[in-house]
């Protein structure tokens, strides 16, 4: 500013400085990558962050949310027979779950890789139907082929001269039931994840190890296995999230039942939070699982990443 | 405003009491005030027709008394009018009205305005409500909440009289005929759980089995609680004292260890359609349930339902109960206009509306008042004409939801996380022995005493 410059001018550059540094500034990738992403924080800040911090606090309030009780929820779930059945059956459902969708998902896109590039697309858009479908919905139809009393299932196994099955009456076949509900809803997640995965490892891995003789196995075990090793660890990973988070299979299918022996974390804390109105004891049942999970997720990731450097 | 609205209601109750009232054109008591809004969360009613009914009846009352009305009719399949409800609780808003399942003016109490005053003018009027519904909606001192008879319905016996008759015996049209007057009291009075068994064993023979769910669904609670209550089994007392641990839980788990033999094996895996189905497809005989399996049959099977008659439960050594699900309306204390819906409630609690919503349900509908029992619906619905009549309750029963008579908030708790049920689906499906059962039972209740 020169010595000469009015009181007027120092004014008016004022005034002009701040709107030249906001247009410089929003010139910036940087900033505008801000901008751009902030509808996007601010989902996630609503619908996931928020969420997950106010159940933190309602699982730590008493029945009437009248006092803080730090704890005393958990502890006292830990108390309770059902919960620790509960606790069980998630952990069967998921690892059962996951097991079978990760290896028939596996197989799946093996397969479909093989076909001619044709003919993948259709079976790739076949086999993903399950998924696409929405969950409640396939349940319910689920639930026509189960169904106690005129299950249509037992009605082909009748017809082929096997004894019916009491799909939802009886603990064991109920538990079969609703996993075998989640292997086929999920199975196509891990199927184009995989299928993704496969085309990603060059051909000439494949021509080379053909050349110095390796077998169809060998090539199983030493190039697509450890190539898509990381895929494997994050589709695990994500699946093992959202199976044990499983809500709709079973509250459509069992209710929890038979003897509620087939409840999983959500179906036992909607019992608890929304049918007897004990809301913290709800959110602890479905924070119990969380820090088994945040531990495993660390270290999966940090595998990964530590396999990539 | 308040002031007003209170001189408004005092000469709606007078109108409503004394007949005499300043009325409109169409007959609708006309209470003087400014515009105001209201929205209304009522239940969807399945009985097709139904929820017109109702819904000209609160609009022509808005017209009249210059409210503007939104009404929401939710369902319950899918939990949704329960969800409805806690997502209103939790918001605190929503609509001004609002339709409670069974159990949630328990915990919803401490959101909603007061009906103590509405549920008085209307006992003063028409006399006590049945003690059921008192139990749910008067606690605290005060009516939290208001009976509603829509979607009110209880649990009798309904029994193909055909194949009792024919199988077992039975007649169950004789023994409960279609007037109060020319019941047999004898006859009654033997008509206990063990000739029930012999009966149910007979009709198993025949073919045509008894079907009741033991499993997480309300049908369960509604006929199991009723079984335990007639011997006197009630898992926590009015003074919170956990009773279950007795000689006649035992007795009963015993009955039921021999009764099911005789039920199909998958009623473990029943929803609370399923005992419908039972019935309608012709493969069972008797089902313990509302009118609404018998209104499907009407449609879908009318051999079956001509045959379909409602009656009294059987009757234990501790007297003769039958389950009874009672909805109710509440006004959240949120609401800027509580004194319209008070005075709107009120109203479609009078005789004069209730004869029109009971028609229109068919007969589905169950008022909390005994004072309307008398509506000729029961008796004139058919086929078979007078199959209906006694599914008010004409003799000795008593109404119970499962969890009475203790404190509200274990009662929901018994009720919901299925103690009863799963107690007896442990010994006579899962093999447990009924002591342990009963143990299993009892620590679980007292971890319902939770603070």
């Amino acid at each position: 500013m020169s010595p000469n410059s009015t009181a007027v001018d120092v004014a008016a550059t004022a005034r002009v400085r701040p709107a030249r540094s906001l247009r410089l500034r929003l010139r910036s990738r940087s900033a505008v990558a801000v901008l751009m992403c902030l509808p996007l924080l601010a989902l996630i800040g609503g619908l996931v962050a928020y969420p997950f911090f106010y159940s933190i606090y309602l699982s730590m309030l008493n029945k009437r949310e009248t006092a803080f009780v730090g704890l005393a929820n958990f502890a006292y779930l830990t108390t309770r027979e059902t919960f620790w059945m509960v606790v069980r059956m998630s952990f069967l459902f998921t690892f059962l779950a996951v097991f079978w969708k990760a290896v028939l998902g596996f197989t799946l896109a093996v397969v479909i890789n093989a076909l001619p590039q044709r003919g993948q697309r259709v079976w790739r858009g076949i086999s993903l139907i399950p998924w696409v479908m929405p969950l409640a919905l396939s349940s319910l139809g689920w639930w026509w082929i189960y169904e106690p009393t005129h299950s249509a299932l037992n009605w082909v196994l009748v017809v082929v001269g096997i004894s019916p099955k009491p799909w939802l009456s009886d603990p064991f076949w109920a538990k079969f039931s609703v996993i075998l509900v989640n292997i086929w809803y999920g199975t196509p997640f891990f199927m184009i994840t995989y299928l993704a995965g496969l085309k990603s490892i060059p051909v000439e891995l494949y021509e080379s190890s053909a050349i110095d003789g390796a077998s169809a196995p060998q090539r199983l075990r030493y190039i697509t296995l450890p190539m898509l090793k990381n895929i494997i660890a994050v589709t695990m990973l994500f699946s093992t999230i959202v199976t044990l988070a499983t809500f709709d299979i079973i509250r459509v299918l069992t209710r929890g039942g038979p003897r509620q022996t087939t409840h999983v974390f959500g179906t036992y804390a909607f019992e608890l939070g929304i049918a007897t109105g004990d809301v913290p004891l709800g959110a602890a049942v479905s924070l119990f699982m969380f820090p088994i999970l945040a531990v495993s997720a660390f270290f999966i990731l940090r595998g990964i990443r530590q396999s990539t450097a | 405003m308040e002031q007003m609205e209170q001189s408004s209601r005092r000469s709606f109750l007078k109108t409503v009491a004394g007949g005499a009232a300043a009325t409109t054109v169409a007959g609708v008591p006309h209470v003087a005030r400014a515009q105001t809004k209201l929205t209304f969360g009522l239940w969807d009613h399945w009985v097709p027709g139904a929820n017109d009914v109702l819904k000209g009846i609160v609009t022509d009352w808005g017209k009249s008394n210059r409210i503007e009305i939104g009404i929401d009719f939710i369902t319950s399949i899918g939990n949704k009018l329960d969800l409805t409800a806690a997502a209103e609780y939790r918001a605190g808003g929503g609509h001004d009205i609002i339709t409670l399942g069974t159990w949630n003016p328990t915990l919803y109490k401490d959101k909603l305005e007061p009906m103590t005053d509405v549920a008085e003018s209307l006992i003063k009027q028409y006399g006590k409500f049945q003690e059921n519904a008192t139990y749910l909606n008067f606690q605290d001192g005060r009516w939290v909440t208001l009976p509603a008879p829509i979607g009110s319905h209880t649990y009798p016996l309904e029994t193909r009289m055909d194949i009792w008759k024919k199988s077992a015996g039975v007649d169950v049209q004789e023994m409960f005929p279609a007037d109060v007057k020319k019941r047999d009291r004898k006859k009654i009075d033997a008509w206990d759980w063990k000739v029930f068994l012999a009966g149910a064993k007979k009709v198993h023979a025949a073919g045509f089995p008894f079907g009741a769910s033991i499993a997480e669904n309300t049908d369960s609670n509604d006929w199991l609680g009723p079984l335990f209550a007639s011997h006197g089994v009630f898992p926590i007392d009015e003074k919170g004292t956990i009773t279950i641990e007795q000689d006649a839980t035992l007795q009963v788990i015993e009955y039921l260890r021999e009764l099911t033999k005789y039920m199909p094996k998958d009623i473990y895996g029943w929803d609370d359609a399923s005992n419908n189905r039972w019935l309608i497809s012709g493969k069972g005989s008797a089902i313990i349930n509302p009118p609404s399996a018998w209104t499907v049959a009407k449609r879908d099977q009318p051999q079956v339902a001509a045959q379909v008659w409602h009656h009294d439960m059987p009757r234990g050594p501790k007297g003769r109960w039958r389950g009874a699900l009672p909805f109710s309306w509440g006004v959240w204390s949120w609401s800027k206009n509580k004194q319209a819906a008070k005075d709107l409630l009120l109203y479609l609690s009078t005789r004069e509306v209730q004869w029109k919503l009971i028609t229109a349900s068919q007969g589905y509908d169950y008022p909390a008042l005994p004072a309307f029992f008398n509506h000729p619906v029961w008796q004139e619905i058919e086929p078979p004409k007078g199959g209906q009549y006694n599914y008010p309750v004409r003799g000795d029963e008593k109404l119970i939801v499962a969890g009475w008579p203790g404190k509200q908030e274990y009662g929901v708790q018994i009720y919901y996380k299925w103690l009863l049920p799963t107690m007896v689906g442990k010994v006579t499906s899962g093999g447990m022995a009924p002591k342990d059962a009963v143990k299993w039972a009892a620590k679980e209740l007292e971890g319902y005493k939770r603070g």
